[in-house]
């Protein structure tokens, strides 16, 4: 019975656009991510005496510092822009995906 | 009458605990410090407030789903906070703001690392999980593979990860209460272990759930209230706090370059990779994904649990920092009393660990340190909580229900083994705290996340994304991750110098994930391409169906109603 849906599903055209949108989307999302914190953690293994500069000549705050304080910020807000899409528009999407398979299977 | 006999338990358990602690105190000879009784009572409210929610989720636990899943009911801002709670375990507190005292910018990098996980988890995982999960997530690796041989794999490396884990939380509870109760490092661990048992035993998930909310506010509280009264020193000025803190630093002006804890490329690296993907695969952590309604709520609670996760790292940063003027140059935190340079944790009284306590002293009084020590052990009793949970479902749920009884065991006699493997797991955590007292607990931590990310991640992550993925495969990939991560870490100097007393290392490096993950990715790809069964044939088929419902949720286990 559910093989059947499953089947259903798979050969609804919306659920191909919804695979492709929301993988591309999850994707870039994450390497972005991956690119940002992996690209920091070699500079803290080959080039460290760069984060330890002060931003600005006599500055207390370090290149080091401001860099992570912003990954925090900015990795937060990614999953926040994440959320919003995938709960609104993918979602929304699968919905009607669900809908369609019932609507077929009766 | 099966209620009143659970009355008496819990409160004779309250009253077990409440003489363990009154004992010593009494011929005060270990007490280096005045008993705090701020820090006794808010403590025993703590205790009291969970007990009852403990009592209240005793009477809805009555379901499998109810005792792993609290039934699927947790909204996602509840989800959000538990997830955050336990992830800010006594380690964090405790060790990064130590870490920060002792090396500066290298604590900051640490915190990066542990919280760069989650957006990945975000974008890749949480959704199936929660599509294709119900109680473990070696539902997920099981799903079409081979559920006896696959699900054994699975639990093994879970309860591998819990006993790590455990091991990092029950040292922090042991050194916290020694220091603030002047009780004996061994009859806390007692205490602790015995909480812990009382908590998942009676008050399954739902129980876990509450006291893991109360305490993430709870922490949430007091971190914030005792970095703005550090701060508050500096005139809440970054400028002045560093000035200050480079001028009695032992690091000086190299107080912010990264240094000693990350000296070669690859520690950093593979720490890295530890932290982040070592996230993914943590049991406890795995298992909140379950307890929500569906996808929608479990994309939000990751959303709240990374933005009260990404403050909070940043609180402990200021903490550790002012530390290192408000703490290190007072002399009534050394055990000598005396201001020696700042950066050394050796002489501070409780040890390196205890490095916010004293900083909570110094701005707040035994207010403030009554009530971030009661914090800290809630923290450590909400974390040990989850993990026991997650523990006892890979043997009660995995083991036991799907690979002995097959499928056939009834609810009831699932619960009753989830309540014994509960009581076995807290008996080893309290022996294997008292062996480890030693060791630093947020590196010990480092080493559970090495482990979850070589042996759980690379099978889990396979078998949501890789069609090719065969039990074969699953197998070698997920035991071939397990060993070898464990046998880095056995070799390096950690365990194999610090703990055993050999010479020399045998494995240079301390952190395992750079190392182990290709060998557990590597082993899962070769041995699925060389499975040529017809078995291996009809696995890769099922992913078809897998991967519909993965990315639909259609078939997902629902919330079952109250």
């Amino acid at each position: 019975m559910s093989s059947e849906m499953y089947e259903l599903m798979r050969n609804n055209p919306k659920f191909q656009l919804l695979v492709k949108r929301r993988g591309r989307f999850a994707w870039t999302m994450s390497a972005i991510t991956l690119v940002m914190f992996y690209g920091f953690v070699l500079v803290v293994a080959f080039k460290p005496a760069l984060l330890g500069r002060p931003v600005t000549e006599g500055s207390m705050l370090t290149v080091g510092v401001l860099v992570e304080f912003f990954m925090f910020v900015f990795f937060w807000i990614l999953t926040a822009i994440y959320v919003v899409r995938a709960n609104g528009e993918f979602d929304s999407l699968t919905q009607e995906i669900i809908k369609e398979a019932q609507k077929e299977g009766k | 009458m099966r209620r009143l006999n659970r009355i008496c338990t819990a409160l004779s358990m309250v009253a077990l605990s409440a003489t363990a602690f009154a004992g010593p105190a009494l011929d005060g000879i270990q007490a280096k410090q005045p008993t705090n009784w701020h820090a006794i009572a808010m403590f025993c409210i703590f205790v009291t407030l969970t007990m009852g929610i403990t009592y209240w989720a005793s009477g809805r636990t009555k379901s499998t789903a109810d005792f792993y899943t609290a039934g699927g009911g947790i909204t996602g801002f509840q989800n959000g906070l538990a997830i955050a709670g336990d992830y800010m375990s006594a380690a964090t507190l405790l060790g990064l703001s130590a870490m920060v005292y002792t090396q500066g910018y290298d604590g900051y990098i640490y915190m990066l690392a542990f919280f760069a996980g989650w957006p990945v988890i975000l974008f890749l995982m949480a959704e199936r999980l929660r599509n294709m999960g119900k109680f473990t997530f070696s539902d997920i690796t099981a799903y079409r593979l081979d559920q006896g041989k696959v699900r054994t794999m699975a639990a093994i490396s879970s309860l591998t990860v819990v006993c790590f884990y455990l091991l990092a939380q029950m040292v922090g509870a042991g050194q916290l209460i020694k220091l603030l109760f002047g009780l004996d490092y061994n009859i806390a661990i007692f205490a602790v272990g015995i909480l812990m048992m009382v908590y998942v035993i009676f008050g399954g998930m739902v129980a876990t759930t509450w006291v893991q909310i109360i305490k993430a506010c709870m922490l949430l509280l007091g971190g914030t209230l005792v970095m703005l009264l550090a701060m508050s020193k500096f005139g809440f000025s970054y400028h002045n706090l560093l000035s200050q803190a480079m001028q009695v630093h032992k690091l000086g002006p190299k107080l912010m370059y990264p240094g000693s804890l990350l000296a070669d490329p690859v520690t950093a690296i593979s720490l890295g990779l530890g932290l982040m993907f070592g996230t993914a695969g943590l049991p406890h952590i795995l298992m909140r994904f379950f307890t929500v309604t569906n996808a929608k709520e479990a994309r939000k609670s990751v959303l709240y649990a990374t933005g009260f996760v990404s403050y909070f790292f940043n609180v402990i940063f200021l903490m550790g920092l002012s530390a290192m003027i408000i703490v290190g140059k007072n002399g009534d935190f050394f055990t000598d009393g005396q201001v020696g340079v700042v950066g050394p944790a050796a002489k501070l009284i409780g040890g390196g660990n205890m490095v916010a306590m004293h900083l909570a002293k110094a701005v707040g009084g035994n207010m403030l340190l009554g009530f971030l020590a009661a914090v800290a052990f809630a923290t450590i009793l909400a974390v040990v909580s989850g993990l026991a949970l997650a523990g006892a479902s890979a043997i009660s749920h995995d083991l036991y229900a799907r690979v002995i009884m097959k499928g056939k065991a009834s609810e009831a006699t699932e619960i009753k083994v989830s309540r014994i493997a509960t009581i076995c797991l807290g008996f080893v955590a309290i022996v294997l705290g008292i062996l480890f007292e030693k060791q630093n607990i947020a590196f010990m931590v480092g080493l559970a996340f090495g482990v979850a990310a070589a042996a759980n991640f690379p099978v889990l992550i396979l078998s949501m994304f890789w069609k090719g993925l065969t039990t074969r495969g699953a197998l070698w990939g997920g035991y071939g991750g397990l060993i070898s991560a464990f046998l880095f870490v056995l070799f390096s100097k950690s365990v194999w110098v610090d703990v055993i007393h050999m010479k020399a290392p045998l494995f240079p490096y301390t952190q395992p994930a750079l190392f182990a993950m290709p060998i557990a990715f590597g082993l899962a790809y070769i041995f699925s391409k060389l499975d040529g069964s017809d078995r291996a044939k009809a696995e890769i088929e099922a992913f078809e169906d897998q991967y519909v419902r993965g990315q639909t949720g259609f078939g997902a286990s629902g919330a079952s109603k109250h």
